[in-house]
């Protein structure tokens, strides 16, 4: 069982929340090439090891976290509140 | 003495108290170079080292497998084997790996003991029912031997089934495969490796690639740097599975694939109570019994990215939930055993084959859930497509490719569950 540290709600298990996948890399200009959208709709670094993720509190204070975690010992290295994590905080 | 195994063979060695035998596979050192090295010794990796050798005649070929042979996910699977897909490219692949499957043991002289005992995927809603039905249609038309059941058949094939009165979502039908059924995972593993061994494949365990050199000029692979040194190679196949993004990096490239946890679970040995494999979508588990008598029940990935061959407790809880809700006399079996093999998802659930970014290196990954029933149709035409340099036929619509292209073959929403 994860349990995740959320900077609103406190430790919570993982049972709270939604894995929302990767951390997205920047959007690529429109007229990028096919090659370039590909990857950025479909490619993933998959690591063995640290991964940036999104994680949604769903079941607690419904804010969409960045979190550090990685893949292979399930140790979660940080979490932020999303908006923190990307500069954006309303 | 024939190495042939058979009956006389068993006879003859019980003379000498089975001291004689053969080893079913040599151990020997990597040579410094290959026409096809191989990374991944599981059942495809094998598989294709196998038809590399017999079909195309590639002298020498090496399978490269980092643990021991089978220790991934052909051992960790729950040894389902069906072809009851929707889209037509993967009914055609899945049902030629069905068919291969139902002669392997004779080809392979190994008995891979393929009991076709029959799938069966309880529905519990009107519209469960009407989306099987589709299911069933496509897969006639493709000539799988897939058809719905009602009910009272369901009952029938498997009383044992909870009998709906309690249930919040009751079973009201269900489609049924006749020759899917379960097969011993480590013989497929084992007679494959036996058969290609004595082709000449050298099989090398213990040699974990930790990089992968390409050509300056031509960006084609040239060698692997493996745990035993360095092996050069004309091509390289990537039959890893879970690591294959690894690998990947390893040459270079990112593939659109996930990787996660999926677990299984055995239960202590029962008397004969279940003789076919039966399946819900809804309740997120299926469940056979194995000849020892052990319940083999999967269900769900864990919903996290994740290398951990353990899965968490989330999913084994639903795991639980599901079968008891699926089968309420198996409330009280206490489970033996639990484990987890990493899965590779592709967006659209289906495998990538074939043709990767880098030249002389060839892509046998994407199998989720479902690469187990594939191993026979996975290893003819990966030898296939690495022999010739072109994609068989069979796996065209399995490109890596279709991404850039957005021909998805999306049995994401067809599958509903992995197994």
């Amino acid at each position: 069982m994860l349990s995740i540290d959320c900077p609103h709600c406190g430790q919570r298990d993982e049972t709270e929340f939604v894995c929302g996948g990767e951390a997205p890399t920047g959007r690529p200009p429109p007229d990028a090439s096919d090659d370039i959208w590909t990857d950025y709709l479909f490619g993933n670094a998959n690591p063995r090891g640290p991964v940036h993720e999104r994680w949604l509190h769903a079941f607690g204070c419904r804010r969409w976290l960045a979190v550090e975690r990685d893949t292979v010992t399930h140790r979660i290295l940080s979490v932020r509140d999303f908006a923190d994590a990307i500069g954006h905080r309303p | 003495m024939s190495r042939r195994y058979s009956a006389l063979a068993l006879f003859r060695n019980s003379l000498t108290g089975n001291r004689d035998w053969d080893p079913v596979w040599r151990s020997p050192e990597p040579k410094p170079r290959y026409d096809v090295v191989i990374i991944g010794g599981g059942g495809h990796g094998l598989a294709t080292a196998y038809h590399l050798a017999r079909d195309f005649g590639v002298p020498r070929v090496a399978v490269l497998e980092k643990g021991w042979i089978g220790g991934g996910n052909t051992g960790r699977n729950t040894t389902i084997v069906r072809s009851d897909y929707y889209y037509p490219a993967s009914t055609a692949f899945f049902d030629r790996s069905v068919t291969l499957y139902e002669r392997l043991s004779r080809e392979l002289n190994f008995n891979i003991m393929f009991s076709q005992r029959g799938m069966l995927t309880v529905a519990h809603s009107r519209a469960e029912l009407d989306w099987q039905r589709r299911l069933v249609n496509a897969a006639q038309l493709a000539g799988v031997d897939l058809e719905t059941v009602t009910a009272a058949e369901a009952r029938r094939l498997c009383p044992i089934l909870n009998d709906s009165s309690g249930m919040r979502h009751p079973i009201v039908g269900g489609m049924l495969q006749r020759r899917a059924g379960t097969v011993r995972h480590d013989a497929v593993v084992w007679g494959y490796a036996r058969a290609a061994d004595r082709l000449g494949v050298d099989i090398v365990q213990n040699c974990e690639v930790t990089g992968i050199d390409r050509d300056a000029v031509s960006g084609a692979v040239t060698s692997v740097r493996t745990s035993r040194g360095v092996i050069g190679c004309g091509k390289v196949g990537v039959a890893v599975a879970g690591h294959s993004s690894v690998l990947a990096d390893m040459a270079g490239f990112r593939l659109p694939l996930r990787s996660f946890s999926l677990q299984a679970f055995v239960s202590e040995p029962l008397k004969p109570v279940l003789d076919i494999v039966v399946s819900s979508a809804v309740l997120g588990v299926y469940a056979s019994q194995s000849d020892k008598g052990g319940l083999v029940v999967g269900g769900n990935a864990d919903p996290y990215a994740s290398y951990a061959q353990r899965g968490n407790m989330p999913a084994a809880e639903a795991v639980a939930a599901g079968l008891v809700e699926l089968i309420p006399a198996f409330s009280r079996v206490r489970l033996l055993r639990q484990w987890a093999g990493i899965v590779d998802y592709a967006h659209d659930s289906s495998p990538i084959l074939g043709l990767s970014p880098v030249p002389n290196l060839y892509l046998n990954c994407g199998w989720g859930g479902g690469g187990f029933k594939a191993i026979p149709a996975g290893g003819e035409t990966f030898a296939h497509t690495i022999a010739t340099g072109e994609p068989h036929p069979l796996i065209r619509a399995f490109s890596l490719d279709r991404f850039r292209s957005l021909a998805l073959v999306d049995e994401a929403a067809a599958a509903g569950i992995e197994h």
